[in-house]
Formats: C-alpha cells, structure tokens, sequence
C-alpha cells in the first residue's frame, strides 16, 4: 500500500481574504504547498454581452460596476476607446479634470488595498485608517456625479457636467490630508517586525516570469519592468505631467507594499499639477450627432434639442473597425478593445481585465511557500472580482 | 517618440512581409494602430519569429480576443476573428494581428508554449467564444458553469433574463425571457 504523502485543500470560494470569491484548490505537503489552482468563475456577469447589446452612449454605466474601487478609471478607458472609434477630440480643460479624477481613484484604489491586504496579514488598525481618508475622496465623487461609487462622470466626448464649483478646494485639503497621514501609514508598517516578516521575501516572481505571463500593473513594476502606460503610451494628456514611475527590483510582496505606497505619493503629485494647471474651457467636446450638447443648451437651441432627442434615441453609428484603448488603472492595463460594424451598437466590447490576467501568476507565487502566505500572494496582486470577472469579473 | 513608433511598425510589417509573406493577407491601419491579417496555419511560427528576434523584441502578449462577425459582410473570410494583443515593451510599441476562421470547427494552434499568459487568455475564448486551441494544455471552461450550454459572447446567443428566486417565488419555475 502506497501512501500518499500530500493532501489537497480546498480553500474559498467564500474565504474572508479573497475579498469576493474565489476558491483554490491548494496541494499540500506538511505547510508547504506542492501546487495551487485557482478556480474563479464564480461572479461572472457577463457585462461584455450586456454593453454589445446598448448604444455606445448607454453602455458607460456598466463600466463602473466592473471595478467599484475604480470607476473613474473604467469610465476614462470605455470613453477613450469609444472617442478613439470615432476620432473624436476632446477640450484641454477635460483632459486635465480627467487626469486629476483618474489619479484621486487611483489613490482610492491604493487605499482600500492597504487596508484590506494589512488586515490579511493581522494589522487590522489599518483597516479603518485607510477608509476614513477614502472618504475624503468619496466626497469629491459625490460633488462631480452626485453618486459615491457609480460616478459615470467621465462621459464620452467630456464630462457629465461641469466640475463643481469647490472641487479645487476639496482636492486640494484631500491631498494635504492624505500626504501627512501617509507618513502615519508608514510608521504602522514600513518598519513593523511583524509586517516585515509576513511579506518580505514572500510571494516572489521574477521578471521574466511576470512578463512572460502577460502581468502588468504593480505586480509587473513590483519585479523590477519600468512598464507604465501613463509614461510609455500617454493617453488623455498624462504627458504634460511630471511624475516618477515607481519600480522595485526586490521582487516580493513588501517591494509591492512599498512600491503602491509610492504611487499614491506620485498620484498626489500629479493631483496636485492638475488642479494648478487647469486651463479654462468648455467641459464637453462640440460634435453634434455624436456628443450630447450641453444641457444648459437644450433649452433654447433647437439644434441641440433634435440632436439630444436623437443621440438618446437612436445613437450615433460607428464607422467598421476595430479600436484598442489601454490606461494605466490601479489595478494594471485596462483595455477596451471595441469593435463597430457600422450600426449604433458595438459589435464587441472586450474589456482586458487586469485582475484576471494577474491571478493566474498566484499558482507561480505561492508554490514551494508556506501555507499561510498563500493569503499574502492573494493580496498583493490586488483582485477585484467584478473586474476579474466581467472577464470573470 | 512619434518617429520611433512609425520606425518599429515599418520594421514589423517589413519583418512579416519578408519572413511570411504567403502568409500574410493584409496590413491594415486603422486611428494609428496597425493590424496583420495572416493565415491561421502560420500563426505560431510567426509569433515565435517575432519573440525570438532581437531587434524587434516583441516579448509581451498583452490580450487575446475574438470578434463574432455573423450576418457581416466581413464573415465571409472566416466568420471568427481572433485578434492578438502583441506589444514590444523595449520600444513601447502595440500592434495586433489577426486570424480569420470558419464557422464550422475553429481552430487554431495554441500559444501557451511561447506565453504562458495565453493560457487563461485562450481557456476564456475557448469558454465565450466556443474557439479550440491546439495544444492547449488544460482546455476548459474557466467563467461560465459546468452545466451551461453552448457560448455566451456568440452573436446567435441570446441576450436573456432570469426571474431570481425568492421565497415569495420560490414556487414558480424561473421564467427565461428573451
């Protein structure tokens, strides 16, 4: 009789660090795991199919609720693409706003991650720090689209309205705020013996493998690549700005705690150039057919009203072709790849989701680890499932 | 900056057309991003040439999708077109190619032995679209249940809604309306 000297687990799918739903079947040899796969899946929405049934214009509030740490990231990326397939070119002063809300959500992104990925591994003050300055953020939302998480403010061809008249004031205390009490978060765990030893050395991955798997996003700079889109690819403006990639070579998961941290210190920066630079102009993109005209117009231009009337009825055709627009979110490269085929619906939306493609490194983090680091490598890629999982999301 | 990316696209297409030139069927440029068409059958030795060659240095596959063309004119070349997301990081460069195949039986040779990204990339095609890759080492469904049928991002499936379960319905078959 032979015996069998591994035993296999099964971890999830409602297991509290996976932050949502995902299950791995992880082959044990004492503590030490042989093998892991991740089985995910489980919170598909099919919100690809869902957008390939709407006009262009009416698809952008799915875009929110693939990502709700990053809706104005995924609502820059869908109006991109869709400006991109209709070479459409958008006002200076759009540019900018749009920057500044792309990068408050990147912060807000970074936060929430390092409240829950702290919580994970024990530190669980962190938890409520990192969500009482989010809220400042959320505020910021709430004065832009009068919603808290589903914004759909970044419309295509501009914004939904114009930015509200104390947003300069709001970023301006958020950043000041965020900036002290970053030097706070890291007194609680850049030197922390505890922190240290749970991540340092923990869930490695080398170059090599981190693109030969396709990875992008943190967990590509966090092993040493300089690949940032904001920098490689400018899109929407981002090369006016002057900020640092942040890259660490130490390849593990406190080189990615260390690296996040830094973009939210860059992110900050970049706020803050935007709101100083802010040109002033129109908030929307004049198109007519193809962009809404300016609500206050509807009023009293007849033109306005019959293009508005039509827009929102029968949308506007798309010319036969396929577009790829990819920005830098927090979570990796998220690109809308969007088809048209001449109708007022697009053929195909397929949303690149950056979670998605960097779970499937976790077997390759965490084989040869202990156990217990398997909840580590879960949390430094960053996972949110509604992004995984569109595709999973 | 600009200058380089036209270099980079012109050495790609001139690499591609020198290499492969039986297989190529077309380069085409579409709002500044450029797309080759080859032949299904070339697919693998030509991703293989452009990751090998140093110059070039195409080393990251960055997506793999498909586009369903039914009751288009463009489906007369394959009604499937499966689109490759390649990108250069050396020369911060991104360009696509794409392969046509047919309705019935589509199938293409697998990628995972030069990327190993491609793998959930194509087991979620393969899942969506109903698309086999060839060589494929674990080829499964990964997003849609065991039980469902058939491939939802399919332009002949349909777009449905199911009433959900509560206890005030729990009684009543879910009603599936189309």
């Amino acid at each position: 009789m032979s015996i069998q000297k591994t035993m296999t687990i099964n971890m999830g799918p409602q297991h509290p660090s996976t932050h949502g739903v995902l299950r791995v079947v992880v082959e044990l040899d004492g503590e030490t795991v042989v093998k892991a796969r991740p089985v995910v899946g489980y919170l598909h929405t099919g919100i690809e199919k869902t957008m390939e049934s709407k006009l262009y214009y009416k698809a952008l509030p799915c875009t929110d609720r693939m990502d709700y740490l990053a809706p104005m990231s995924n609502n820059l990326g869908f109006c991109l693409a869709v400006e991109k397939l209709m070479d459409i070119e958008v006002p200076e002063k759009v540019k900018w706003a749009r920057v500044c809300l792309a990068e408050l959500t990147r912060v807000n992104s970074h936060l929430v991650w390092l409240g829950t990925h702290a919580l994970d591994l024990g530190a669980m003050s962190m938890l409520l720090y990192a969500f009482r300055e989010r809220e400042l953020i959320i505020d910021i939302y709430e004065a832009c689209g009068g919603q808290r998480m589903m914004t759909s403010y970044i419309r295509v061809g501009g914004l939904a309205h114009e930015l509200p008249k104390d947003f300069e004031k709001k970023v301006r205390k958020m950043i000041k705020v965020i900036r002290e009490r970053l030097n706070d978060y890291e007194t609680l765990l850049t030197n922390n013996e505890i922190f240290i030893q749970r991540t340092r050395g923990v869930a490695l991955l080398s170059a090599e493998d981190a693109i030969n798997l396709s990875l992008s996003g943190p967990l590509l700079r966090g092993s040493g690549v300089a690949r940032d889109l904001r920098k490689d690819n400018p899109y929407s403006g981002y090369e006016n700005f002057d900020f640092d990639v942040a890259v660490s070579n130490s390849c593990d998961a406190y080189g990615r705690y260390l690296l996040r941290i830094e973009e939210i210190r860059q992110s900050l920066r970049i706020c803050e150039q935007a709101i100083d630079g802010m040109p002033e102009g129109p908030y929307r993109a004049h198109v007519p057919g193809v962009v809404l005209p300016p609500k206050e117009d509807i009023m009293y231009k007849m033109e306005s009203m019959i293009f508005h009337f039509k827009i929102i009825t029968e949308g506007f055709k798309a010319p036969t072709g396929s577009v790829y627009q990819a920005i830098e979110s927090p979570k990796g490269e998220l690109g809308f790849f969007i088809t048209g085929d001449g109708t007022t619906q697009p053929r195909r939306v397929r949303v690149r989701p950056p979670s998605f493609i960097n779970l499937a490194a976790l077997p390759k983090m965490c084989e040869g680890g202990l156990f217990s680091d398997v909840v580590c490598a879960i949390g430094s890629i960053d996972i949110v499932w509604e992004k995984l999982t569109d595709d999973v999301v | 900056m600009m200058e380089q990316a036209v270099n980079i696209s012109e050495n790609i297409e001139l690499f591609v057309k020198n290499e492969f030139g039986d297989a190529v069927l077309g380069v085409d440029y579409f709002r500044g991003d450029m797309t080759i068409s080859i032949k299904a059958e070339s697919l693998f030795d030509l991703c293989e040439a452009l990751m090998s060659d140093d110059d070039l240095a195409v080393n990251f596959l960055a997506d793999i999708t498909t586009v369903d063309w039914l009751g288009h004119d463009k489906a007369q070349s394959g009604r499937f077109e499966v689109v490759y997301n390649l990108c250069s990081i050396k020369h911060k460069y991104r360009f696509f190619i794409s392969v046509h195949l047919p309705e019935e039986n589509p199938t293409i040779r697998s990628l995972v032995d030069l990327w190993e990204g491609a793998n959930w990339m194509e087991r979620e095609v393969f899942d969506l679209f109903g698309i086999v890759f060839d060589g494929h080492p674990d080829l499964t469904k990964i997003l849609t249940p065991d039980e469902l049928e058939g491939h939802p991002l399919r332009k002949d499936f349909p777009l449905t809604y199911e009433v959900p379960q509560f206890s005030w319905n729990k009684d009543d078959p879910p009603e599936v309306i189309k």
